[in-house]
């Protein structure tokens, strides 16, 4: 009798997915249905999908969603988790709506240190709306909005939500991973796994950032892609674990109760 | 054969990640259609897999189950 390695999760519904092929989305869905299933919180979960090419993810996950204005998604998690803290929180959100229109509410609620995790992809373009400069597109960067590249005069600098987030006292958790091997994809399941383990421990605000690529908008292949990713993109936003306060937040917690 | 794969033709996408991700060059391009009109990859019944799970692992639709006798 053959054993069965490996199928699709159980809190993913039996769809399939909208995205263009060799995105990174479908990857995270996957590794985040994965992490909900081994912690068994499936019962127990509430999602909060963002404004952008995710968002349809309620059309995925098989557990409660509650779509959020765009880039309110940390402001609409803080409300559902303040209300009902025995359940776990989890924003899923893309650069343009957690970097841009949403940065106020996203930095505010790492401020707080509210106890929700927000699972935060990062693919340097505004994907849905087809390919427009994102505070994550990197100098010198081709996009449908800026075709000669990225200028740092007219347009700035890329936005590092984790360097930005890891300077405040709030957080407890912040790392950032990839999903462009199948090493990495494990390693970004050990984050994501992390990430929940924090809020169900109780100790506060998680948030896990995803290098995805993005193939149809930087006009490559998704071999090319992935290749990318290694070459370009992880070099403007190193890997890493930027703050894990996990341990220093457990201790006083323990010797209090 | 140590292991297989089941590849659910109609949720492939032909991006190619699997074929990157083999070790063993097990799985490959085909010329047919599935019903959202991308080629679906299909396995090389000539290569031997040996159920590793890295094609399932990279594959963003989930179209690859994997087995292992």
């Amino acid at each position: 009798m053959a054993k069965k390695l490996f199928s699709r999760p159980k809190s993913l519904k039996e769809a399939g997915f909208h995205y263009c092929p060799g995105c990174g989305h479908s990857i995270t869905h996957r590794l985040v249905a994965e992490v909900i299933d081994e912690l068994g919180i499936r019962g127990i979960t509430i999602g909060v999908p963002p404004a952008g090419c995710a968002v349809l993810a309620y059309n995925y996950f098989d557990v409660d969603m509650l779509e959020a204005q765009h880039g309110r998604g940390p402001a609409t998690a803080t409300g559902i988790k303040r209300a009902l803290p025995d359940r776990i929180v989890f924003s899923y959100q893309g650069d343009g709506d957690l970097a841009a229109i949403g940065i106020a509410e996203s930095f505010h609620a790492a401020n707080r240190g509210e106890n929700i995790t927000v699972i935060f992809i990062n693919n340097a373009v505004y994907g849905m709306t087809g390919g427009q400069m994102a505070p994550t597109t990197m100098l010198d960067q081709k996009t449908t909005t800026t075709p000669a590249g990225r200028n740092k005069t007219l347009d700035g600098y890329p936005v590092k939500v984790c360097e930005t987030f890891s300077q405040l006292k709030g957080p407890t958790y912040l790392e950032r991973v990839t999903v462009n091997s199948p090493a990495s994809v494990n390693k970004a399941k050990k984050a994501i796994k992390k990430a929940f383990q924090c809020q169900m421990d109780g100790l506060g605000f998680s948030l896990v950032e995803i290098l995805s690529p993005c193939p149809t908008n930087w006009k490559m292949t998704s071999v090319a892609a992935c290749k990318w990713i290694d070459e370009v993109m992880s070099k403007e936003f190193p890997l890493g674990v930027f703050k894990d306060n996990m341990a220093a937040v457990k201790k006083p917690a323990e010797a209090a109760s | 054969m140590k292991g297989y794969i089941k590849i659910n033709k109609d949720f492939c996408k032909e991006c190619h990640l699997c074929i990157s991700a083999c070790p063993k060059g097990c799985i490959i391009p085909t010329k047919e259609y599935n019903s959202h009109g991308y080629h679906p990859v299909a396995t090389d019944e000539g290569k031997e897999c040996t159920g590793c799970t890295l094609c399932a692992i990279m594959c963003p639709e989930i179209a690859i189950e994997v087995y292992r006798d």
